[in-house]
């Protein structure tokens, strides 16, 4: 039986798909069968955050409506042999997502999968709430800033009344909080809410926070998920959110203003 | 305090204003979504019972739920016209 982990926010632009590619990768390169799905119908994007947009043959509508076999239409990742991408339709509308077809996909998925990645498009229309419906695990990316801290609120709201776990009286969705574009520098400053200002308004299970850095941007022009670059700041962040996520206790790294050395201080390094 | 201090003690406030407009606004948002789904019909049947035996108008009557640990408490709020005793509150333990 797969575990299925939704990637939601509310908000758009967050930060969500970046965390879907990231840590799909990240559980398939410790060995975990992953599959990640694109729940963004009309606009996905998954695939060129994978890098994987000129491989796409079948998608999800296709598979939920029964013109391809779900083995034709998931990509098998280049990099990593455990890893593979289900992307959304390009062309039909949303409402072609229904719970049943959603709910058979994943049954379906289940059988060959350690864990599902569902990346939710931004909003509470249908996609979104079909891509937690039948989630065991939420991941809400949230950034340091106003009205995606209410947003984030508002989704939890939804994932612990709207969910099947919820209507069947299940337990309840694990729900952690991924707060991302995190500057420190601006926490220091005094114009950015810190990680403790979000947690103690949101209370959830802090899983990682990821700092703001312009890797992000080269590797998303790359296709490559930025955890494969551990080199950069927020790569090694996304590595130590999925160590958390499997039970890893890890300390936050990239919450601490960097202390500047003295060469660094004069020559602006 | 040099002007480059001011500017910051200002800045920092930003951070601090954004935290307690969102601490006021989310404690506001949860309680609305933790009402009772019943809440909205029941306001307005009572209303109709009331404007049976009193002119109040359809903004005179609110209602709340509160809940802590313990009990949970429904507070009716009528407010009656000007020449009629004050506002009477109902409570239930």
């Amino acid at each position: 039986m797969a575990r299925t982990i939704v990637i939601t926010s509310g908000k758009g632009g967050v930060g969500k798909t970046t965390t879907a590619a990231s840590i799909a990768m990240g559980l398939a390169q410790k060995g975990h069968r992953t599959a990640v799905i694109d729940f963004d119908v009309g606009l996905r994007n998954l695939d060129l955050l994978m890098g994987c947009e000129r491989r796409v043959v079948y998608d999800f509508v296709n598979v939920i409506n029964g013109e391809a076999k779900i083995n034709q239409a998931l990509i098998r990742d280049k990099r990593s042999e455990n890893l593979f991408i289900l992307p959304a339709s390009q062309t039909r509308d949303k409402d072609s997502l229904t719970q049943d077809g959603v709910g058979r996909v994943l049954e379906d998925l289940s059988k060959n999968f350690d864990y599902i990645v569902c990346d939710s498009p931004a909003g509470i229309e249908r996609g979104a709430t079909l891509a937690m419906y039948y989630a065991d695990d939420a991941i809400v990316v949230t950034n340091p800033e106003i009205s995606s801290v209410r947003d984030s609120d508002r989704m939890l709201g939804i994932l612990a009344s709207k969910s099947r776990r919820a209507e069947e009286n299940d337990e309840p969705i694990r729900e952690y909080l991924l707060l991302s574009r995190y500057s420190p520098k601006r926490v220091h400053n005094g114009d950015m809410l810190s990680v403790d200002d979000v947690q103690e308004i949101l209370s959830t299970n802090l899983l990682g926070v990821i700092p703001e850095s312009q890797s992000v941007l080269n590797a998303s022009n790359a296709g490559t998920p930025i955890i494969m670059d551990q080199s950069s700041d927020a790569g090694q962040a996304y590595l130590d959110v999925v160590s958390r996520y499997l039970g890893d206790d890890l300390p936050q790294r990239f919450i601490e203003l960097k202390k500047r050395s003295l060469f660094g201080r004069l020559f602006g390094g | 305090m040099s002007l480059l201090d001011y500017f910051r003690v200002s800045r920092r406030n930003s951070a601090a204003i954004a935290k307690e407009r969102l601490q006021i606004l989310v404690a506001h948002e949860r309680a609305e979504r933790n009402r009772p789904s019943y809440l909205p019909m029941m306001q307005k049947e009572l209303l109709e019972v009331v404007q049976k035996y009193v002119d109040v108008d359809q903004n005179a009557i609110t209602i709340n739920v509160e809940k802590d640990d313990r009990h949970e408490i429904l507070e009716l709020n009528i407010l009656l016209p000007e020449d009629q005793p004050q506002p009477r509150k109902v409570g239930r333990g």
